[in-house]
């Protein structure tokens, strides 16, 4: 059960993404490839989940009892590095290896390579499969864990993705959790031009998953959708609407910016505005 | 005759599991004989419909959490169906998933092509950390479900619709995973290297070469990755010949295997028997064997050849 959140919470989490999203520039930046625009608009939902909802402990970040998250959309793993290692789960400066020969930080996620993965993924539309396995094994051997998987819009295209809907909500997966990063752009352009997903919650709750939406930068409500999937009917969606880029205005809602590095100039700028926002 | 070694490996695996914990998952095949193995283990068994990527999904999940899971359906289906999620998120993750994939080669008959696994060994041979096992009888198939359950990490395990004759003797058969079994070992002319179904065909045809005055070693390889290189390059260097035999195309399976081995250790003259490039229909297996050069006649034809041009060259 997750506990009540202050004020203080909010402001805090609202640092950390902040710091998190700094990380993000910087580590692609250096990498000089990657996926800024998808890593920014999670940002918020992946700060709360790292910092404040789930049970997790770094220093055992294979320990049984501990909640579970899957990267689903893997190809905006700056995101979860950048909280793992603010989390503390490795060094800082780790950061600066992403995608680079050797490093800990593979261009998508690698369960055996970087402590506090927990599952390998990239390939689209097969995180939620996945999160229904983790959820049937806690019910198998009775644990209190819950399994939050992250999704992307576009992956939303894929067919198993809607395999796995189906078969989390017949198992009845009371401790499964699916967010939606739902920023509206795909690597082409407006997910809705190139293969439509809307009306997206009601596809949701026509495969029977409690389903909410929320905005996906506001902590708040992050936290309140976070606190309520306690006590919905599992599975639970949550639909976050957010911004592909968000808090850096020359990547806000451009698809270019989905899988593109910004050179030095353009991180110095970016990093100057995220300043601006708080964290440290 | 024993059941076939698809339900014999099902009806060991529901023994086995009164007293080892693992998770079974099926995609609404009757592939393995273990419908029931739900209500004789509550909690135990998902079936996840049919929907074969999510079903390997899903067993990674498990399998993450560190637990022991098998799934099953046909070999096409786990093979191509759900190839990649059985590549990037059981092999290159390294989990213990074992694959039970019934319906391998020509063997399957009425059904046809499309749910004949002829590529299935070359796919799942392409894959790092994967291992192959394909029992050849009722026998082998219990002692390989006992095996599996023993072993960790990514296993495909490949078995057979239909009944063959027993070739072991439970007394004092061992399946050791990653070991070959020299059947036959009544001479020197050439050896033939086979797996499943066609180690009892390779068994008659050394029974037919005898009368022929040829001798033959007959090698069953119940373990195709890793393949025991020592087993397969001794027979080779004491034969001079080799003569290989799968249910499942020449491109990449068992002949593929040990040609790139002895083409490395001991090239010696070869014949490969298995589907040349082609795809099954319907039909007796029995016909299709013999229409894809597969039959216990093909594999002493091609035995007779190859040391007749030994001795030329000799």
């Amino acid at each position: 059960m997750m506990k009540c959140f202050s004020d203080d919470d909010i402001k805090f989490l609202e640092d950390k993404a902040n710091d998190i999203r700094k990380d993000v520039i910087r580590m692609i930046c250096a990498a000089k490839a990657g996926h800024p625009g998808g890593s920014l608009s999670a940002a918020d939902i992946v700060a709360a989940l790292y910092f404040f909802v789930m049970n997790i402990d770094p220093t055992r970040p294979r320990w049984e009892e501990r909640d579970r998250f899957v990267l689903s959309k893997g190809h905006t793993c700056p995101v979860m590095y950048a909280a793992l290692a603010e989390r503390g789960y490795f060094a800082l400066e780790e950061l600066a290896t992403l995608r680079k020969f050797g490093s800990i930080l593979q261009g998508h996620p690698d369960m055996n390579k970087t402590p506090g993965v927990d599952m390998t993924s990239g390939s689209l539309g097969n995180g939620l499969s996945v999160g229904v396995g983790m959820a049937l094994a806690a019910k198998w051997k009775n644990k209190n864990y819950k399994v939050y998987v992250m999704l992307g819009d576009g992956e939303s295209q894929e067919g198993m993705v809607w395999e796995a809907a189906m078969a989390a909500a017949h198992f009845g997966l009371d401790n499964l959790v699916a967010v939606v990063d739902y920023n509206g752009l795909q690597i082409n352009g407006w997910v809705n031009d190139i293969m439509k997903l809307n009306p997206l919650p009601d596809k949701w709750r026509a495969f029977n998953w409690s389903t909410m939406e929320i905005d996906g930068h506001n902590m708040r409500e992050i936290l309140g959708a976070f606190q309520k999937t306690d006590k919905m009917r599992g599975p639970v969606a949550i639909i976050a609407h957010t911004v592909k880029g968000k808090g850096i205005s020359f990547m806000e809602n451009m698809c270019e910016w989905h899988g593109k590095a910004p050179n030095g100039e353009q991180a110095d700028s970016a990093l100057a505005e995220l300043s601006k926002r708080g964290g440290k | 005759m024993s059941l076939a070694t698809r339900m014999e490996f099902g009806k060991e695996l529901i023994e086995i599991a009164k007293t080892r914990d693992f998770m079974l998952l099926s995609a609404d095949t009757k592939a393995c004989g273990i419908e029931n193995f739900g209500k004789l283990y509550p909690g135990r068994e998902y079936n996840v419909g049919i929907a074969e990527q999510n079903l390997i999904g899903i067993a990674a999940g498990i399998a993450s959490c560190g637990h022991k899971v098998f799934a099953t359906t046909y070999a096409v289906f786990a093979s191509m169906r759900a190839c990649e999620q059985v590549r990037t998120f059981v092999c290159y993750p390294n989990l213990n998933v074992a694959l039970i994939c019934s319906h391998g080669g020509l063997q399957v008959g009425p059904d046809g092509a499309t749910h004949m696994a002829t590529e299935d060994i070359s796919i799942m041979r392409s894959f790092p950390n994967m291992t192959i096992i394909h029992p050849s009888d009722a026998v082998s198939a219990r002692a390989a479900a006992r095996a599996a359950v023993d072993f960790e990490g990514p296993l495909y395990i490949r078995l057979m619709r239909d009944p063959v004759e027993d070739i072991y003797d439970e007394a004092t058969y061992s399946f050791e995973i990653g070991k070959a079994k020299v059947l036959r070992d009544n001479g020197n002319d050439v050896t033939i290297i086979a797996t499943g179904v066609m180690v009892g065909k390779a068994l008659e045809a050394a029974e037919k070469l005898q009368t022929l005055g040829i001798k033959a070693k007959v090698v069953d390889v119940p373990t195709i990755k890793p393949l025991d290189e020592n087993t397969v390059v001794e027979a080779a260097r004491v034969t001079g010949a080799v003569v290989t035999a799968e249910d499942h195309t020449i491109y990449g399976g068992l002949g593929s295997a040990v040609a790139e081995v002895l083409g490395e250790k001991c090239p010696v003259r070869m014949r490969r028997i298995g589907i040349k490039d082609a795809f099954g229909e319907s039909g007796a297996p029995e016909l299709l064997y013999k229409k894809h050069g597969m039959s216990v006649d093909d594999i002493v034809a091609a035995a007779q050849n190859l040391t007749g041009e030994k001795s030329n060259t000799l």
